[in-house]
This record gives structure tokens, C-alpha cells and sequence, in this order.
């Protein structure tokens, strides 16, 4: 799997983790939000290392597709597979992205983060 | 029973929604350090794998033979409430790549096109991607310390830049000047969000 420094070093064959599958169970946005509950953490041991730092990274803090790729240093393909399976397997429970349909749920959401970006 | 309700809602993880922005320009235009500046975190880096075809990720293992390319998206984290988070994601520096910006751009609430005043020209190819896509963009102009100035509307006519598209200067190094040009994208998006539903717009109307 590459040395833990080498942020290429899972680059060499890709998709090995996940026994060769490109195809994600589902689609995930790559700034939808996951969270792992403590239990979903100790059933991730048994469902190997990959899924299980998976697990231990979305336990304290909500954690985008895209944080979860970088911080495991796993291509984005890849970890949008192992994502979409622990959702599947109840091992992450994935939040909403921003809605696309609908008018004033639309305009809610501009709301709250123009007035988040106020705030800063 | 207050008491009760509050337990409960503990024990019931909120809904948590998440934005995203995303921040277009040629190489070396400054987006990840626009990124750098409001982000709560050390921009991050997110790579994807695709093969030389560049017909998307692709699995170079099902191919062998065909040279892989990776493609680097840096992005950043703004954490806005216990259940909202925005990210801005920067685009990959090489305009070839243009399956991973409509990716990127996928439920997007905005996009900002950044533009390094020294080398007008690497706006051209980000500016016609995003005039043929359905997302509000705006153009910052990212002004460096010594970067030749124009005024605006100078650079809204080399670049041929819509009426209906704000132009604004910025300097992306700054938190301030960042977070102007993020309240100006999501406005931008209001405001276009507003007029696609019309001029019936009712609910603010006393």
C-alpha cells in the first residue's frame, strides 16, 4: 500500500482495495457528509483496514467524500466505492448535499450560508 | 419534558447539509490559496485516477497499457453550524480535465472564476466553460502586489464577460477580500435563483 508519507503511494494499483470494483453502490457527492456512530466504529474493525480508519475519521466530526479520500490518501474512485458499501452495510450514515429542486429550499440553504459567511 | 425532548434530540443525529463553491482559473492563479484564506482547515488535496484516454475516473488496471494521469483537487472547510458545512473546492489547474470540473460542479451553489490580472488569457478557457453550464459564477480578479492594474470594465471587455456576470477585485491572500467574494457568489446565486423563478418572488413581500 505505498509508505504511509508517499501520498502517490496508493496510486500504484488503484482500485485493489476494493477487489477491483470501480462502480460505487451509489452515487456520492464529493461534498456530501458521512458520520460514523461509535458502534458503527467497533463494527468497522471486522470489516477491514480501509473501512475501519474510514469509520474511526467520520466518529468525532462529519467528514466529506473528499476529506475522506485525502485524509486516507485514497483516490477519490476508490474511496466513493468503500463509502457507498459502509453506507450500505450501515457502518456510515451519509448526510444530504445541498438541494437542487425546490425554490424556497433553495433559497434557505443560500440564506443560512451567505449569513455564515457574514459571521467569519 | 423539556428535559426528555433534549435527550432525545441528542440521541438523534441532525440532518447536516453540505454547500459547496467552487473556484475556477488557469494554473497557478491563486484558487488554493483563495482557498487557504477562509478555510477553518489546511487545504486539502483530493486526487482522482483516470486513464490517458480521459474518458473519466477509469480503472487503469481493467486497461492495461494505457498511462494514468492523476488529477489533484485542492479544497477547503468552512464549518457554519452543528448541521452545515461549506466547502470550496478549487478546479484542477489544467483546463483538459473538464470531466472533473463538471463533477465538481455537480449541485454546486456557485462558482467564482479567478483571474490573475498579469495573464488575462488563462481566464478564456474557464470563462467559456462556465458561460455554457446553468451555475451563477462570478469573475474575480485576483490582484497581486505589482500585477499590472485594469480597471473592471477593461477587463470585462478583453474578456468578453456578460453584463449579467459581476466582476469584482480581490486579493486572494486576504480573509476579507476572500470573504467578499464568497458573499458576492452566493448573492449572485440568490439573485439568479430569483429571477429564473420569476418576478412573483412573494415571500418577503410584507
Amino acid at each position: 500500500m505505498g509508505q504511509p508519507n508517499d501520498p502517490r503511494g496508493n496510486l500504484v494499483r488503484p482500485y485493489a482495495v476494493t477487489r477491483g470494483r470501480t462502480e460505487p453502490r451509489r452515487d456520492i457527492p464529493i461534498e456530501a457528509v458521512l458520520v460514523a456512530s461509535q458502534a458503527a466504529v467497533q463494527e468497522s474493525r471486522f470489516a477491514g483496514h480501509d473501512k475501519y480508519r474510514i469509520a474511526v475519521l467520520c466518529e468525532p466530526r462529519a467528514q466529506s467524500l473528499a476529506e475522506i479520500a485525502a485524509y486516507s490518501r485514497l483516490p477519490l474512485g476508490v474511496a466513493r466505492v468503500l463509502v457507498a458499501d459502509m453506507v450500505a452495510d450501515g457502518l456510515l450514515s451519509l448526510h444530504s448535499a445541498a438541494p437542487k429542486e425546490g425554490f424556497t429550499e433553495r433559497m434557505d440553504l443560500l440564506e443560512r450560508v451567505l449569513s455564515g459567511l457574514r459571521k467569519l | 419534558m423539556d428535559f426528555a425532548s433534549s435527550e432525545r434530540a441528542g440521541a438523534q443525529p441532525k440532518e447536516i447539509t453540505s454547500a459547496k463553491i467552487v473556484i475556477a482559473g488557469g494554473f497557478g492563479v491563486g484558487k488554493t490559496t483563495l482557498v487557504g484564506a477562509v478555510s477553518e482547515i489546511e487545504p486539502l488535496t483530493t486526487e482522482a485516477v483516470m486513464t490517458s484516454a480521459g474518458q473519466g475516473i477509469d480503472d487503469a488496471s481493467k486497461v492495461p497499457g494505457k498511462e494514468t494521469t492523476t488529477v489533484a483537487m485542492d479544497f477547503g472547510r468552512i464549518t457554519m453550524a452543528d448541521d452545515l458545512i461549506l466547502y470550496l473546492f478549487g478546479t484542477p489547474g489544467q483546463t483538459r480535465f473538464w470531466f472533473m470540473w463538471d463533477e465538481l460542479i455537480r449541485g454546486a451553489v456557485g462558482a467564482a472564476v479567478l483571474v490573475d490580472t498579469r495573464r488575462i488569457s488563462d481566464a478564456f478557457a474557464p470563462l467559456d466553460y462556465f458561460e455554457n453550464r446553468h451555475l451563477p459564477y462570478l469573475v474575480a480578479l485576483n490582484c497581486f502586489d505589482g500585477a499590472p492594474r485594469y480597471e473592471p470594465e477593461e477587463v470585462r471587455e478583453a474578456l468578453a464577460i456578460a453584463p449579467h456576470v459581476p466582476l469584482l477585485m480581490c486579493d486572494a491572500r486576504h480573509r476579507d477580500s476572500v470573504k467578499s467574494v464568497l458573499v458576492g457568489v452566493v448573492e449572485h446565486a440568490m439573485a439568479t435563483l430569483v429571477a429564473e423563478q420569476g418576478r412573483g418572488y412573494p415571500a418577503t413581500v410584507g
